[in-house]
């Protein structure tokens, strides 16, 4: 009965969706505010259904009703109840209504919350919301439908994959989701704008939370995502240039560029027509990303042409959806004034230079991903494209544009002074120089580029305080007056700062684990010893232990450092009697330092067990980073001007104004 | 077939479709070369080779079966005194283009390597271009909309 209240709840969705996309453009053509009013109770109903069938399919998860195909496809009975919940959205089915889930509450969001903006333009904005749902919901009740019964119900489900079950993934598709589909406001809001013929700088004031918030759960579902990989998968990489991880990559970096871009927008009404279209691309993006995964065009191109149901109704989504867009902006794009003149060097010409650099990058990425399809779906030769070619090509992008980053926040708008900004950064850059210096000194092995890399780190941290530092002056002002400047502050001074910061974190960390990691693999008997980066581990053996839905094999090492005990670590392997599988837990010892990683490898012939042991200097501070990077967008977030709203304090300002005449 | 399997979300689909996670443990004890000089080739050039079962992992990460035969075949042939360059071709030779992580710049590869610089170049030109454009064009004040002219006029009293 709770499935058949979902599927009922998912249809009537589909049905307010269509209301929602087709009566407010019909009400702002004809001028009609009761048509056009229709959009904010449209976008609630549709969130409420939405929640009732997404709380529906979890019931069923949470109760193991196996008589739901999707729940005996993808759960058991002896799951912890962690990744029954988590399992809703680890399928394809599920994780559709989860992308939905969460585009209509963003809707129901701007439908709420949104009543500062003009009527028009909001309606607009939820018609295309409500024109992706109708889109996405079409594709879930013809081609994955999560609500299918079985009949007779087996007694136990097939389980979920082991790899999957795990804390940091349970909670990383929603971040990510909330991303992707966050980035679907911007793109509302452009396609309104586009609609519209208008656009102002009110707009970009309006764009940029939505914006950033989605830029803000992107990168904390990438920073699960990497650390995920670097623990489970039990050899300590973090990142792969894999497909399915570039996918999430292309909207990041077009999302940044359009934060940075939306900025120029909305402090000096320059680059409309660019941040429109840059908005358009990153949606696009995400959409692509979900084509690739959910297609199966990744796996093989024969896959996708065995069984084309699915990802013919996704292409068709994109194409419908990329193409409207750009047909609607190449009409009418030409209509938006275009606004405020800078010079090369200022605040906005380093901007365009971010936007530039960015989006080349994110055209790298996006070429190595597709070419390899391409040339496959083309000439049926298969090529791969690996780690080499993006170093190759997205590397020397992305390092220039590090490089200027601490030069972009202290030149001022419209026209900037490029060696003053430059005397400011002295001491960063003296700092920066003595690192790599000392660095390159004390680190004989490892590639030369390396000191320049952790050298570059520092810069951008030290870029990073000489912002701030320059903005309260510091060291021309007196203490007080440096300390009601500070507190002054706006809060996205703080908060760009922070996220400078934290990219150069990200960088360290990047560099010092991949220049000078260390690693051991060995064939060890329990009694013997090994040595790594200054710690003696002690294998004792191998003890059996029983989980709630595995049988494991647990490695005992005794960890010391100089002669004193450090700790114990204990990696296993895990064997899932449902799923008929095994993961590999890896054990890890944290320090300042970096992580001493052990990963319990397969018993050999002599009876020793292969022990890969690994010393990763510096790793966490790439995690740490990311989540340096989110809470400064959400300090962000919180600044005054994003809460307050534009439109209230122009008219005020504009009241007073017209009050004094 | 060794699962590497990186961003989870979208994962999920690929690992319901292989069903299969196996623990990613690559090189084993017993394959490494006694010559440390040759065991650092064995593995410098085992990381640009991809295991052709997975997903655009190296041998030397990968725990397939058929990544540890190549590694053990890239040994065979290092320890049969080939250079670097021999060894990639005798393996190109057997495999394919396939097996190698960074494509050679081949005809059919021209598009791949050159599109990020002639993506830079064109996007380059373009700014130039539209500030060029921009600034030979002084900017002229933007056309009163209907609503703006109506507050002119009643400003102005004749409303």
């Amino acid at each position: 009965m709770i499935a058949e209240t979902g599927h009922y709840a998912l249809i009537l969705a589909l049905g307010v969706a269509i209301v929602q996309m087709v009566l407010p453009v019909i009400g702002t053509r004809y001028r009609d505010p009761q048509l056009t009013a229709i959009a904010v109770p449209a976008a609630q109903l549709e969130f409420i259904l939405i929640a009732i069938a997404f709380f529906a399919l979890m019931t069923a998860y949470v109760t193991s009703d196996f008589s739901v195909l999707n729940v005996w496809q993808n759960s058991a009975a002896a799951k912890p109840m962690l990744y029954k919940i988590s399992g809703v959205w680890g399928n394809h089915e599920g994780s559709m209504i989860l992308w939905v889930l969460i585009l209509t509450l963003f809707g129901a969001a701007v439908a709420t919350f949104g009543t500062n903006l003009p009527r028009q333009l909001q309606a607009n904005v939820l018609a295309v919301q409500g024109s992706i749902a109708v889109a996405f919901l079409l594709f879930i009740v013809t081609t994955s439908n999560p609500f299918i019964r079985l009949n007779p119900a087996p007694f136990d489900g097939q389980g979920m994959n082991p790899v999957l079950q795990d804390p940091a993934l349970a909670f990383h598709p929603p971040f990510l989701y909330a991303g992707y589909v966050g980035f679907s406001m911007a793109f509302s809001f452009a396609v309104a704008a586009l609609i519209d013929g208008r656009i102002d700088a009110a707009w970009a004031r309006w764009v940029r939370p939505w914006t950033l918030a989605a830029w803000m759960c992107l990168t904390l579902g990438i920073s699960m995502g990497s650390w995920w990989a670097y623990y489970e998968l039990g050899w300590g990489g973090f990142w792969f240039w894999d497909p399915v991880e570039n996918a999430s990559f292309m909207p990041w970096l077009a999302g940044t560029a359009l934060l940075h871009s939306a900025l120029v927008m909305e402090k000096r009404d320059a680059l409309k027509v660019w941040t429109i279209l840059l908005a358009i691309i990153t949606f696009s993006l995400s959409l692509m990303g979900t084509f690739l995964v959910r297609s199966g065009v990744l796996t093989s191109v024969h896959a996708f042409a065995v069984d084309p149901a699915r990802g013919v109704f996704i292409l068709a989504i994109m194409g419908v959806f990329i193409g409207g867009a750009f047909a609607l902006f190449a009409w009418r794009a030409p209509l938006l004034s275009q606004g405020g003149l800078f010079a090369p060097i200022s605040r906005e010409g380093s901007l365009v230079l971010n936007n530039l650099l960015l989006t080349v990058a994110c055209a790298a990425v996006l070429v190595g991903t597709l070419y390899p399809l391409a040339l496959e779906a083309l000439t049926g030769d298969k090529i791969s494209v690996g780690a080499p070619f993006f170093n190759l090509t997205f590397g020397p992008l992305i390092v220039a544009l590090l490089i200027v980053v601490p030069f972009g926040p202290l030149l001022a708008w419209k026209r900037g002074d490029l060696l003053a900004a430059a005397q400011r950064l002295m001491a960063a850059a003296i700092v920066a120089l003595l690192v790599m210096v000392v660095v390159f000194a004390f680190m004989q092995k490892g590639p030369w580029l390396a000191p320049l890399g952790i050298g570059l780190g520092v810069w951008l941290l030290l870029g990073a305080v000489t912002d701030i530092a320059n903005r309260v002056k510091l060291f021309g002002a007196t203490p007080e007056e440096a300390w009601r400047r500070a507190r002054n502050l706006p809060r996205a001074a703080y908060g760009g700062a922070l996220a400078h910061a934290g990219l150069g974190l990200v960088v360290i960390g990047i560099v010092a684990t991949t220049a000078w990691r260390a690693e051991r693999i060995e064939a060890l008997a329990p009694g013997q010893t090994l040595d790594i980066a200054g710690y003696q581990l002690l294998f004792e053996g191998v003890e059996p232990h029983q989980g709630p839905n595995y049988r494991a094999r647990v490695g005992m090492f005794k960890v010391t450092r100089g002669g004193s005990p450090v700790t114990e670590l204990t990696p296993s392997k895990r064997e899932f009697t449902v799923e008929k599988n095994t993961t590999t837990e890896s054990a890890i010892h944290i320090s300042w330092r970096g992580d001493l990683y052990v990963v319990l490898g397969d018993q050999l012939k002599n009876g020793a067990y292969s022990v890969r042991v690994y010393f990763n200097p510096l790793v966490r501070l790439i995690w740490l980073g990311g989540l340096v990077m989110f809470i400064g967008g959400g300090v962000s977030l919180s600044d005054r001007r994003l809460r307050v709203g534009a439109p209230k304090r122009a008219r005020a300002k504009a009241e007073a104004a017209a009050a004094g005449e | 077939m060794a699962a590497r399997f990186s961003l989870g979300v979208w994962l999920f689909s690929l690992a319901l479709v292989f069903s299969v996670a196996s623990p990613a443990f690559a090189v084993q004890p017993d394959e490494m070369l006694k010559n440390p000089v040759l065991e650092a080739r064995a593995r410098a050039l085992s990381e640009g080779l991809r295991c052709l079962v997975c997903q655009n992992q190296s041998i030397d990460d990968s725990d397939a079966p058929l990544a540890k035969d190549l590694r053990i075949l890239v040994r065979e042939r290092l320890k049969a005194g080939d250079s670097d360059q021999q060894i990639i071709d005798f393996i190109v030779s057997r495999y394919g283009e396939f097996v190698l992580l960074k494509p050679r710049f081949e005809p059919h590869t021209w598009l791949l390597w050159l599109a990020t610089p002639l993506v830079l170049l064109a996007a380059l030109a373009g700014i130039i271009y539209s500030y060029r454009r921009r600034e030979s064009v002084a900017e002229a004040p933007k056309p009163l909309t209907a609503g703006e002219k109506r507050r002119l006029k009643r400003l102005v009293g004749e409303g």
